[in-house]
C-alpha cells in the first residue's frame, strides 16, 4: 500500500507545508486507493475525483506562490452524504434525494473549504441517518474493512469504513443516537460526537434536530481534535449553535490522566453485553488507573428509560423533519398520481425505504392528539432525568468510561430483519445525545475474531479537551489501533 | 322572521396581521408585497433540506407591542411550535407557530356600540409564519409562489364576546387602528395584510352556547358584516327547521353573499403540535418589555379621551375620528387652526366621510387641513351657513382651493342683515297667500314651504336661524 495513506492528518500537514508532498499527489493517492478498494468496501456514494484534483492543484499553486496556508489545506476529506455540498449531489442515501444537488454548502463544508480541504466525495450511510448498519442505504451496502462480511455500523458507516480502509485520511459523520461512535467502534477508528450546539447544523439534512450533531472520524486522537477545532464554533445560521468561547481541543493533549477521576457506571456493563466487549473496556479502565487516574463506580439508573425516550423523541422530530420530502418542489416524485394527495402518498411511499417509513409512522403516532402526553411529553421528562443523572456523576468525575455498543460488528443481514434488536444496540450511545454532552469513541482492543472493540469517553458539555487528553494518554500507551494494524 | 329576535349571536374573531418588518421571520428575504413570483425567497423560506430557521427578533418586538397596546400580559418564557400538515403552499409541511405558550395573553380592547362602550376580550396573540400562495391557471395548472412563505404574522384571537355584526366590524376597526398606531403593520385588507376568520354560533339567551362554525379569510369590513348576518340567519333557520349545526369550516362567497361548507370537524387535521427543536425558547426580561412599552406612541383610546375632554365630542364621534390614524392626525392638525373643533368634527364625520371611498386601506384626504379648518371657522362665525359649508366642502373635495377666497369671489357669505332678510320674508308671504292660509289653518308645515322658497331666493345664503325668527313673527302677525 502507498505509504502516504498511512500518514495522519498532522503528519500530512507537515509534509505538505515542507512541500515534500503535493496535494495533487496526496489526492491522487487517495483516489487510486478508492478506485482499488471501493468494490469490496462501498464507502462512497459519490466520488468527485476531477473537482478534488482541481482544488488540490489550486492549493498547490497557492502554496508554491508562498501563501501561508492552514494546517488542513490540501488534505482530502470524505463527507457523509447528509451534509449539503454546493453543486455536488447530496442524497441522504435515499431514493427521495437521488438527484438532489444543493445550491448551498453546510457550514462544516464551508469551513473546511475555507481552509483548503479537498473533498473526495460523499459517503454512504443509512437512509436519512436512520439505522445502525448502513444497510438501509438505497444505493449500496458498505462492508466493514476489518471483516468484509460484517457491517461497518451506522448510520455513518461510510464515514468510518472510509477511514478504516484508508479511503480518506479523515471524514465527517453525524451522530443522532450513536451514528459516529458505533461505526467508529465497529471499524476501529476514532469518532467524536461533540457537545450539542458546538458544531453548526446548518446544511445537515435533519433527522432529529434536537439530537443531531456533526463530528469527525479519524485514524487517531490527535487528528480528531485538530478536525473538531476546524469545524466547531458559533454559527448565526443555526439558532441552536452556542455562542461562547471555544477552547482549543488539542490543549493539554499530552498532559496525561494523572489525578483524573473516571466514572464507571455499572448499568453500562449489565445484561446483554458481550463478555469480550465488557472485558476490553474494563481492561482499559485498569490501564487508566495504571496511568494515574482513579476509577469510581457510579450509577446511571435512567439508562433503561433513555432508549425508549430516544426512539420517541428522534422519531417524532423525524416525522416532522421529513415531511418536506413531498415530491412537490424537489426530490423524487412518483409518476403515478391523479391529485395532490396521491402525489404525496405515492412519492413518499416509493421514495422512502422501510426503516424511514417505520420511524415516520412511529413519530407521527407519538405526536398524535391524545398520545402526545403519554409519549413525547414523557420522553422529554425522561430527557431531564437523564441529564440530571449525568450532572450528578460529573460532580465527582472528569469523564465516564463505557462500552460504545454491546457487541462488535455483526454479519451483514444478521439483524436487519429485527429492528428492535438493532435498536437495543444503541443503548449505551443514546443517553449521550439525549443529554447533549460530548463523547469520544476509541478502539480498546479486539475480540477473538480480531474485530475491533470500542469504548466511549463521555464528558461534560464543552469539555471535549478532557476527553481528547485522556484518550490520547490511552492511545499513546497502547499504540493507535488503526495505525499499528497497518504496520 | 319573527323567531330571529330570540336568538343571539356568539362570535369570536381570529385576526391575522402581517407585520411590517423589512425581512421575513426566519430568514433575511424581503417582505415587500407584489414582487414577481418566487423572486423573494431563499432555501430557508422554501424549506430546502438542511436549512434552519433563525428568529427575526423584530417580529417578537412587534408582537409584544401589539400585546402591550391591547392590554395583554407578556410572557417571559415563550416558545415556537410546529403545526404539521401537508399542503403545497407550505414547503416544510409544517408551519412554525406558537401553541400553548403564546407571547401575549389576557388582553382586551374597547369598542363603541349603540348601547355604549363595550370591552372585547383578547385571548392571545402569537407569532407565526405565513404560507405561500397557490396560483391556479388553466394553461399551467396550479403553481406555487413562495414570496409570502415566511412573512411574519401575528394571530390575534378574541374571546367570544361579540354579539352583533356591527360589534365585529367595530372590533376589527379598533384592532386595526391600534395596530396601525403602533406602526407594526400597514393592515392593508386588500393586500391580505389583515385577514379575518369569524367563529360564530347562535343560541337563545339564557341557554348554553350553540355549535360554532368558522368562516375563513374574510377581507373587508363589508364582508365581515354580511358574512355574519348571513351565517346568523342560516344557523337560526337551520335550528328552527330542526337541523343540527355541525362544527365545520365554511367559506364565505362574497359574490353570492352565502357561506359554503368546506370541511367538517372530523376531516380536520391533527396538527401534531410539538416544540420546534430548531428554535430556542423566547425569553423576555422586564426591562426589555418596559422598553418596548415606552416605544409605543399615543394609542387610539387615549386620543379618543382627549377629543371628548378637549373638544366636547361624543364617544361615538371621537371613535369615528380615531379609527384611522391619518384621519385622527388630520383632525388634530386642522383643529388647531379653528376655534370650532366640534363643528370641524361634525363636518368630517357627516360630510367628508361620505365622500371618502368605503373600506379603503390608505386614507388620503384631498383637502388641505387649513382649508377644512377655514370652513369650520366661517361656519362657526356665521360667515356662511351650513348648506354653503356642505357645498364648499364638496367643491374643494373635487378641487382643493382656499374656501375663504371662494366665498369672497362667489359672494357666498351668509345674509344676516335683518333689514335685507325682512324684505325676503315680506316678498315671500305676499307671493304665497295659499301657504299663509294653510299656516293660519294650523298646518305649521306650510311655513317650511315658504322658508324653502325664501332660501332659494337668497341663493341658499340666508341665515336660517334669523330667517326662521322673522318668518315666524311675520306669519303670526298675519
Amino acid at each position: 500500500m502507498n505509504e502516504i495513506l498511512k500518514l495522519t492528518v498532522s503528519e500530512l500537514s507537515e509534509k505538505l507545508a515542507s512541500r515534500e508532498l503535493s496535494s495533487v499527489e496526496l489526492t491522487q493517492a487517495y483516489l487510486d486507493r478508492i478506485d482499488k478498494t471501493e468494490e469490496t468496501i462501498g464507502a462512497y456514494i459519490t466520488v468527485c475525483g476531477e473537482t478534488a484534483l482541481k482544488s488540490a492543484a489550486e492549493i498547490d499553486t497557492r502554496r508554491v506562490a508562498g501563501e501561508k496556508l492552514s494546517a488542513l489545506a490540501g488534505i482530502p476529506v470524505g463527507i457523509k452524504d447528509n451534509m449539503c455540498t454546493r453543486g455536488l449531489k447530496t442524497t441522504c442515501a435515499s431514493r427521495m434525494l437521488e438527484n438532489f444537488v444543493p445550491p448551498y454548502d453546510a457550514t462544516v463544508v464551508e469551513k473546511l473549504n475555507a481552509v483548503g480541504a479537498v473533498t473526495l466525495g460523499k459517503l454512504n450511510m443509512d437512509e436519512f441517518a436512520m439505522g445502525s448498519t448502513t444497510e438501509n442505504s438505497y444505493f449500496k451496502k458498505t462492508h466493514n474493512p476489518r471483516g468484509v462480511d460484517r457491517v461497518p455500523g451506522g448510520s455513518s458507516g461510510g464515514s468510518a469504513a472510509a477511514v478504516a480502509a484508508d479511503e480518506a485520511p479523515y471524514t465527517l459523520g453525524s451522530d443522532t443516537g450513536g451514528s459516529i461512535r458505533q461505526p467508529a467502534a465497529f471499524c476501529g477508528v476514532v469518532g467524536m460526537k461533540p457537545t450539542y450546539g458546538s458544531v453548526s447544523r446548518w446544511g445537515l439534512i435533519a433527522f432529529a434536530s434536537s439530537l443531531d450533531q456533526i463530528g469527525p472520524l479519524t485514524k487517531n486522537v490527535r487528528d480528531n481534535a485538530i478536525i473538531l477545532n476546524a469545524i466547531m464554533g458559533h454559527d448565526s445560521r443555526d439558532a441552536t449553535s452556542v455562542d461562547r468561547e471555544y477552547t482549543d481541543c488539542t490543549f493539554g493533549l499530552d498532559l496525561g490522566v494523572a489525578k483524573m477521576r473516571i466514572g464507571i457506571p455499572e448499568e453500562f456493563f449489565g445484561e446483554g453485553i458481550n463478555e469480550e466487549v465488557k472485558a476490553a473496556v474494563l481492561n482499559a479502565a485498569k490501564l487508566f488507573e495504571k496511568l494515574g487516574a482513579a476509577t469510581v463506580p457510579v450509577s446511571m439508573k435512567t439508562i433503561s428509560h433513555a432508549l425508549p425516550a430516544y426512539y420517541v423523541i428522534s422519531s417524532a422530530e423525524a416525522s416532522s423533519n421529513l415531511a418536506r420530502f413531498d415530491g412537490v418542489r424537489y426530490g423524487y416524485r412518483s409518476e403515478k398520481y391523479d391529485d395532490i394527495v396521491d402525489l404525496y402518498k405515492n412519492s413518499r411511499s416509493e421514495g422512502f425505504g422501510a426503516e424511514v417509513k417505520r420511524r415516520i409512522m412511529l413519530g407521527t403516532f407519538a405526536l398524535s392528539s391524545g398520545y402526545y402526553d403519554a409519549y413525547y411529553k414523557k420522553a422529554l421528562q425522561v430527557r431531564t432525568l437523564v441529564m440530571n443523572d449525568f450532572s450528578k456523576i460529573f460532580e465527582t468525575c472528569d469523564f465516564i468510561l463505557s462500552p460504545v455498543a454491546p457487541t462488535v460488528a455483526y454479519k451483514l443481514g444478521e439483524k436487519s430483519s429485527n429492528p428492535l434488536e438493532m435498536y437495543m444496540g444503541d443503548i449505551y450511545t443514546v443517553p449521550v445525545n439525549i443529554a447533549g454532552i460530548p463523547s469520544l469513541s476509541l478502539p480498546c482492543g479486539t475480540d477473538s475474531n480480531g474485530m475491533p472493540i470500542g469504548m466511549q469517553l463521555i464528558g461534560k458539555a464543552f469539555d471535549e479537551a478532557t476527553l481528547y487528553r485522556a484518550a490520547n494518554a490511552y492511545e499513546t500507551e497502547t499504540g493507535c489501533y488503526h495505525l499499528s494494524r497497518e504496520k | 322572521m319573527n323567531f330571529i329576535k330570540d336568538y343571539e349571536i356568539v362570535c369570536g374573531l381570529e385576526v391575522h396581521v402581517e407585520l411590517a418588518t423589512k425581512t421575513k421571520i426566519f430568514c433575511s428575504c424581503p417582505t415587500t408585497f407584489g414582487a414577481e413570483p418566487n423572486t423573494q425567497c431563499c432555501p430557508v423560506c422554501t424549506g430546502m433540506p438542511g436549512t434552519l430557521p433563525v428568529l427575526n427578533r423584530q417580529v417578537v418586538d412587534y408582537a409584544i407591542k401589539a400585546g402591550l397596546a391591547t392590554n395583554c400580559t407578556i410572557a417571559k418564557y415563550s416558545k415556537e411550535d410546529r403545526k404539521n400538515y401537508f399542503y403545497p403552499d407550505l414547503p416544510k409541511a409544517y408551519q412554525i407557530s406558537q401553541y400553548d405558550l403564546p407571547l401575549c395573553e389576557h388582553g382586551w380592547l374597547e369598542i363603541e356600540t349603540d348601547k355604549g362602550t363595550k370591552k372585547i376580550g383578547i385571548t392571545r396573540i402569537h407569532i407565526e409564519e405565513d404560507a405561500g400562495k397557490l396560483i391556479h391557471d388553466d394553461e399551467h395548472g396550479t403553481m406555487i409562489d413562495c414570496n409570502r412563505c415566511g412573512v411574519p404574522l401575528i394571530e390575534i384571537v378574541s374571546e367570544p364576546d361579540i354579539r352583533t355584526a356591527e360589534e365585529a366590524v367595530a372590533y376589527v376597526k379598533k384592532l386595526r387602528a391600534i395596530i396601525m398606531y403602533t406602526g407594526i403593520s400597514d393592515c392593508k385588507m386588500n393586500e391580505g395584510s389583515l385577514r379575518c376568520d369569524v367563529n360564530l354560533s347562535v343560541h337563545k339567551k339564557g341557554e348554553p352556547f350553540g355549535t360554532r362554525t368558522e368562516m375563513k379569510n374574510i377581507n373587508s369590513f363589508t364582508f365581515i358584516q354580511k358574512a355574519i348576518e348571513y351565517e346568523y340567519k342560516r344557523q337560526v333557520e337551520a335550528i328552527e327547521a330542526g337541523e343540527t349545526i355541525v362544527q365545520e369550516t365554511r367559506r364565505y362567497d362574497s359574490a353570492a353573499n352565502k357561506t359554503f361548507s368546506m370541511r367538517k370537524k372530523e376531516d380536520a387535521n391533527d396538527y401534531r403540535y410539538f416544540p420546534d427543536p430548531d428554535l430556542p425558547p423566547i425569553i423576555m426580561t422586564d426591562k426589555a418589555i418596559d422598553e418596548l412599552n415606552r416605544s409605543i406612541p399615543q394609542l387610539p383610546d387615549s386620543r379618543k379621551a382627549d377629543y371628548i375632554e378637549k373638544y366636547g365630542l361624543s364617544a361615538h364621534d371621537a371613535e369615528m375620528l380615531i379609527n384611522q390614524k391619518p384621519i385622527a392626525d388630520y383632525f388634530e392638525a386642522a383643529a388647531r387652526l379653528t376655534e370650532y373643533p366640534k363643528l370641524l368634527a361634525n363636518m368630517m364625520i357627516s360630510e367628508l366621510f361620505a365622500l371618502l371611498p368605503p373600506d379603503s386601506d390608505e386614507v388620503k384626504i384631498p383637502i388641505d387641513g387649513a382649508h377644512m379648518a377655514a370652513i369650520a371657522t366661517m361656519s362657526g362665525e356665521g360667515t356662511i351657513n351650513s348648506s354653503t359649508a356642505k357645498k364648499l366642502l364638496r367643491t374643494i373635495y373635487e378641487q382643493d382651493d382656499d374656501p375663504v377666497r371662494i366665498v369672497k369671489e362667489q359672494n357666498l357669505a351668509q345674509i344676516s342683515d335683518p333689514v335685507i332678510l325682512q324684505q325676503y320674508v315680506d316678498e315671500a308671504i305676499a307671493a304665497d297667500p295659499k301657504s299663509v292660509a294653510a299656516y293660519k289653518a294650523g298646518k305649521t308645515a306650510a311655513a317650511k314651504a315658504i322658508m324653502g322658497k325664501i332660501m332659494a331666493k337668497t341663493g341658499g345664503k340666508g341665515n336660517p336661524v334669523k330667517l326662521d325668527e322673522l318668518l315666524t313673527a311675520a306669519l303670526n302677525k298675519q
